[in-house]
C-alpha cells in the first residue's frame, strides 16, 4: 500500500501529485517533463516537498502536517536510478553488499544469495562496474537496492540507458523480482509497452499533476488520456489466458471474455495469464461481419464512446465483452459508415500488429 | 668539517636533509585532515561568507612569503596572542623551533593542497553519494566510503604539491623561525647560508643537487600512486 500526496515547486515547475495504490507493481506513467523524477525523488527523500505526505504500508516517511521527514537512509526506499550509479571503486560484490551491511538483523529479510540467484549475478561478483555491460550494470543496481532491505522499490526508467534487446532482458528480471520478493514496486516509465507489461495499477502524470489512476486496463482504455499518453501510443490492454498454440503457423490463441485473439507465437504455457496491448491505430472497424479477409482477429463489440475531433482522425471506443478497445479511424470513415454510440459492429485487428513488446505475462 | 659517510654526505648535510624531510612530512600530515574537511565544505556546501574563507585560504599563495612569516611571528611568537596561549595551556612552542618551520610550510602549502582536493571532490558524481544515502549510509559514512576513495588521486596530488612546497619553503620560515642550524635550518636555508659564505659554493651545489633529487623522487612517487589508484578505480578488465 502506497499513499502519496505531495506538493513541490522546482523553479517554475509545480508538482501536485496525489495517488494511492495497492498493487504489486504500480506504473507511474508520463512523458518526459511530466514530473516523474521529481515525484520519485520526493518519495525517496532526496528532495523535500513543501507539503503533503508519503506513506508506505503503515510507515509514514514524510508528513508535513505532523512534522515527519525521515532522511533517505531511514526511509528504506530502494531507489534504482536511470543511470545505474554503481560505485566505480567497488566490485560488484562490494556494490551489492553496500546497503546490506548497513542494515542490521531485525530488518534483514532479503538475503544476498537469493538476490544473486534471481538476478543472475553469480558470474559477475568480482568484476568492477567498468567491466559490465549496460544491462548487467542495471541488474547490479537493482540487486544493490534490494539488499538494502527496502520497504518499497522505486524503479525510475531503469531501461532508459539500454538498447532494445537488453530492455527485454531486464523486464524479464523485473517480472521475476515481482514474483520472488514481496516488495511493492513503483515502476516509472514513459513507455506504454513497459508499463502495460508490468504494472497492475497505473498512475498517469501530466504537467506535474496526476490526471488518472486506477487499474491498468481501465486507465489505458480511457479516451480522455490521449494527450499525456501521446497520439501514437493510445491503445487498450486486454488480459487474456493462453488457450492454444498453433505450432504449424507459430501462432498463439488467447481467450478473453470478449472472444479470441490470435497473436504471433508466445513463449507461454497454456493456461497462463498474459496481457496484450492493442494500439488504437491497429484497430479497424466494420459494420458488417467481413468475409474473405486476411485479418485473423474479428471481434464483435458495441460502441461506447466517440472522441470527436476537428482533424482527420477520431477515436472510437468499443466494448468487447468486459474489455474496452480503442480504434483510431478517419473522420471520413466514421461519417460514411455512420458510426454512432451504442452501435453494434466488428473490430478488426491484424495478428501481426502484436509484436513481442505488446504481449507479456500478466 | 665532518667526514663524508658512506653515501658521500657529511653528518651536517644528512642532518639538514632529515630535518627538511621531517618538517615537510609533519606539515603535510598535520594539515591533511583539515585540508580535506575544508575542501569538502567548499565543494559541497553553500553558505554566506564562503568566498571569504576561500580567499583567506588562498592568501599565502598571493602574499609575499615574508609577510606570512611576519604574521606568524606576530601571532604565534612567544608573546603573540596564539603563541602565548598555546605555550601556557599545551606547552607547544613554535617560535624558533622546527615545529615553527613545519607550521610555516603547512600554511604555505595549504592552498595548493585544498585546491587539488577540492577539484577532485568536485569531480565525484554527487548522485553516487545520493545513491549511497538511499542505501542507508549516514553522511559521514558516505563521505568515508564513497567520496574519499573516489577523490584519492586528487588527495595524493594535493599531498605531493604541499610536500614539495614544504621542502622548498624559504621566506616564511626564515622570517618566522630564523636560521638555526640543527633546529630550523632546512635545505633552502642551508643553501642560502652557504651562498653567503666565502668558499661555500661547492657545498651549496651539492645540497642543490640533493634538493632536485628529493623533489623528483616525490614527484615520481606521487605519479605512481595516482596511476595505481586510477587503475584500481576504473579497471575495465578486473
Amino acid at each position: 500500500m502506497i499513499d502519496v500526496d505531495l506538493e513541490q515547486q522546482v523553479g517554475s515547475f509545480v508538482l501536485r501529485a496525489c495517488f494511492t495504490a495497492d498493487a504489486p507493481v504500480v506504473g507511474l506513467f508520463g512523458r518526459s517533463g511530466a514530473g516523474k523524477s521529481t515525484l520519485v525523488n520526493a518519495i525517496a527523500g532526496v528532495t523535500r516537498p513543501s507539503r503533503g505526505h508519503v506513506r508506505v504500508g503503515d510507515v509514514t516517511l514524510f508528513d508535513s502536517a505532523q512534522g515527519i521527514d525521515l532522511s533517505p537512509q531511514e526511509r528504506r526506499v530502494g531507489y534504482v536510478f536511470q543511470d545505474p550509479l554503481l560505485f566505480p571503486h567497488l566490485t560488484v560484490e562490494g556494490n551489492l553488499h553496500y546497503g546490506h551491511r548497513l542494515r542490521t538483523e531485525p530488518i534483514r529479510f532479503i538475503e544476498p544469495l537469493h538476490v544473486i540467484d534471481v538476478l543472475g549475478l553469480a558470474a559477475l561478483l568480482d568484476r568492477k562496474p567498468g567491466a559490465l555491460s549496460g544491462g548487467e550494470k542495471q541488474r547490479v543496481a537493482i540487486g544493490r537496492a534490494l539488499l538494502a532491505q527496502p520497504r518499497i522499490l522505486l524503479l525510475d526508467e531503469p531501461l532508459a540507458s539500454l538498447d532494445v534487446t537488453r530492455r527485454m532482458e531486464i523486464l524479464d528480471y523485473i517480472e521475476r523480482l515481482r514474483d520472488e520478493f514481496h516488495i511493492p514496486i513503483v515502476y516509472v516509465s514513459h513507455s506504454v509497452a513497459e508499463i502495460t507489461r508490468l504494472a497492475d495499477t497505473l498512475v498517469v502524470l501530466s504537467a506535474g499533476q496526476c490526471v488518472a489512476s486506477g487499474d491498468v486496463d481501465a486507465v489505458m482504455g480511457r479516451l480522455d488520456l490521449k494527450p499525456p499518453a501521446g497520439r501514437y501510443e493510445t491503445g487498450a490492454v486486454i488480459e487474456a489466458t493462453v488457450t492454444a498454440h498453433d505450432l504449424d503457423f507459430d501462432l498463439t490463441t488467447l481467450g478473453f471474455d470478449g472472444g479470441v485473439l490470435t497473436v504471433p507465437g508466445l513463449n507461454a504455457f497454456v493456461g497462463e495469464r498474459v496481457r496484450a496491448r492493442i494500439r488504437a491505430r491497429d484497430v479497424s472497424l466494420a459494420v458488417q461481419k467481413p468475409t474473405g479477409l486476411s485479418i485473423l482477429n474479428v471481434l464483435a463489440g458495441r460502441v461506447t464512446a466517440i472522441r470527436e475531433e476537428t482533424g482527420p482522425v477520431v477515436d472510437v471506443q468499443i466494448a468487447v465483452g468486459e474489455a474496452l478497445l480503442t480504434a483510431r479511424i478517419t473522420r471520413r470513415s466514421r461519417v460514411q459508415l455512420g458510426i454512432h454510440v451504442e452501435q453494434e459492429l466488428y473490430a478488426l485487428v491484424k495478428a501481426v500488429s502484436f509484436d513481442h513488446r505488446s504481449t507479456g505475462y500478466a | 668539517m665532518a667526514w663524508p659517510n658512506s653515501a658521500g654526505l657529511t653528518a651536517e648535510e644528512l642532518g639538514v636533509i632529515l630535518l627538511s624531510l621531517r618538517v615537510a612530512l609533519v606539515s603535510v600530515i598535520c594539515s591533511l585532515p583539515l585540508a580535506i574537511l575544508i575542501a569538502y565544505v567548499l565543494a559541497r556546501t553553500r553558505f554566506p561568507g564562503k568566498i571569504l574563507i576561500d580567499a583567506l585560504i588562498h592568501l599565502p599563495l598571493v602574499l609575499p612569503p615574508v609577510v606570512v612569516g611576519f604574521a606568524l611571528l606576530v601571532l604565534f611568537g612567544k608573546h603573540g596572542p596564539i603563541g602565548s596561549w598555546l605555550d601556557e595551556w599545551f606547552g607547544i612552542v613554535f617560535a624558533f623551533r622546527w615545529t615553527g618551520a613545519a607550521l610555516a610550510s603547512a600554511i604555505m602549502g595549504f592552498p595548493l593542497m585544498v585546491r587539488a582536493i577540492r577539484l577532485s571532490i568536485d569531480g565525484v558524481d554527487q548522485r553516487l553519494e545520493t545513491a549511497a544515502k538511499t542505501l542507508g549510509g549516514s553522511r559521514a559514512w558516505v563521505f568515508a566510503s564513497i567520496t574519499l576513495p573516489l577523490a584519492l588521486p586528487g588527495i595524493i596530488t594535493g599531498v605531493l604539491l604541499s610536500f614539495a612546497r614544504g621542502l622548498g619553503e624559504f621566506g616564511a620560515t626564515i622570517t618566522f623561525v630564523s636560521n638555526i642550524p640543527g633546529e630550523t635550518e632546512t635545505l633552502p636555508l642551508a643553501i642560502y647560508a652557504l651562498t653567503q659564505t666565502p668558499g661555500g659554493d661547492a657545498q651549496a651545489l651539492r645540497l642543490s643537487v640533493i634538493a632536485v633529487v628529493l623533489s623528483v623522487m616525490a614527484l615520481v612517487t606521487s605519479e605512481w600512486l595516482t596511476a595505481r589508484t586510477a587503475r584500481a578505480k576504473t579497471d575495465d578488465r578486473r
